[in-house]
């Protein structure tokens, strides 16, 4: 049963993006869309995307670099594993874990460095590329949207979102143990 | 909130820096750390138009039409106080289709779209109903189905196999979605959250909506 899973989730990981760059194409081809025309179209956007992340990038990275450089992540590392041990969360990615509903650039300045510290293909790094699309800015979200209408009392959007957000982040711990040990 | 966030790292990391006699190291990883940001976020530009070029074509091809209609018997039941044929309904089944594939330009319009819609059936102007909650809660518990920005982080980082993670992603952001929305159905009726109004008009103001 847990081999099923397992394979499953492995094939789905593989298979996503091949069945995407085919099936997607193929679709709107018969459907007459102008299949190259609008790629390019959309390509366009990538270089905004990457430009305009930048200065959060060099914020958060720089700062997240700079707290490990100086032990200053050890020494929290130390502090928050009685804790973290008890359900086998690496210490390291637990201000991702944190950021998460915060911000979502600040989230992938600090996934990017762990990556950077310990590897992509790392424990580490996969976990916390998993937490990065575990949840969205939970915070961020609700501030547009009841902004947008004016809501002023949100009533239980904040617990809830936050749930969701602990929860998210507790299955890409149990999935990434399960698939990368 | 980042004010906080970002003074306690930068001011931390001087200290602990100058306890541990590693000022040097600081300062170099603020160097090095800055030049990464840039060669990541230039490295992503390849990837990400890729993708987004794919992405442009999926909406042109009515992809989120088609996710929609899927989708439209379960929304239905989890938003009890709207109508089915609400232009609410619409908007919000759009804009959940729209989240998971990963096309959030196109989503967040939708998204406001539906909240201006739902505050048009809410009798209380200033106070988020319970369906806006649920809404909410499958949007920031949105299910990932291709986590496109971290994967290009991956191709940039040298991993051997950046789509590992895109099943482990499914997996999880599926659990937060799910738990979103049963923690708003169940904190909904919790005495803290109910909605209280000055005066007893809500039925009133209901109507006159209508």
């Amino acid at each position: 049963m847990g081999d099923i899973f397992r394979l499953i989730i492995e094939k789905v990981s593989v298979l996503a993006i091949p069945f995407l760059l085919f099936f997607i194409p193929v679709l709107a081809f018969f459907k007459k869309v102008k299949i190259y025309e609008e790629f390019v179209e959309g390509a366009k956007e990538g270089f905004q995307v990457a430009v305009v992340i930048i200065p959060y990038l060099v914020a958060i990275l720089v700062a997240i670099g700079m707290f490990r450089a100086s032990g200053a992540m050890d020494i929290f590392a130390k502090m928050v594993s009685p804790i973290t041990d008890l359900i086998g969360f690496p210490p390291d990615a637990l201000p991702a874990a944190i950021m998460r509903p915060l911000s979502g650039s600040g989230t992938l300045g600090i996934v990017t460095e762990l990556m950077k510290a310990h590897g992509p293909d790392s424990f580490i790094g996969r976990f916390a590329s998993t937490i990065y699309g575990s949840t969205e800015t939970t915070f961020y979200v609700l501030a547009v949207y009841f902004g947008a209408v004016n809501i002023k009392k949100t009533r239980h959007a904040v617990p809830s979102g936050l749930m969701a957000d602990f929860v998210g982040i507790m299955a890409a711990l149990f999935i990434c143990r399960v698939m990368f040990g | 909130m980042l004010n906080y966030v970002w003074i306690f790292l930068i001011s931390v990391s001087i200290i602990v820096g100058a306890i541990n006699g590693k000022l040097q190291a600081v300062t170099e990883a603020a160097f090095k750390y800055a030049g990464v940001a840039v060669d990541i976020a230039i490295g992503l530009i390849g990837v990400m138009a890729l993708w987004l070029g794919i992405m442009r074509i999926a909406e042109k091809a009515g992809l989120v039409r088609l996710l929609a209609r899927a989708l439209r018997p379960v929304m239905t039941r989890l938003f009890p106080g709207v109508p089915a044929d609400h232009p609410a309904m619409g908007a919000m089944i759009l804009n959940i289709s729209a989240n998971w594939l990963g096309l959030s330009n196109a989503a967040t319009p939708l998204g406001l779209k539906a909240m201006e819609e739902l505050q048009k059936i809410n009798p209380n102007k200033d106070i988020a109903t319970d369906d806006m909650v649920v809404f909410l809660g499958l949007n920031t518990g949105s299910i990932t189905l291709i986590p496109a920005t971290i994967l290009a982080v991956r191709v940039q980082m040298g991993s051997a196999a950046p789509w590992e993670i895109i099943g482990t992603t499914i997996f999880a952001s599926t659990c937060a979605s799910i738990t979103a929305v049963i923690f708003a159905k169940l904190f909904q009726r919790m005495p803290v959250f109910k909605i209280k109004t000055k005066n007893n008009d809500t039925e009133i103001t209901n109507n006159e909506e209508k």
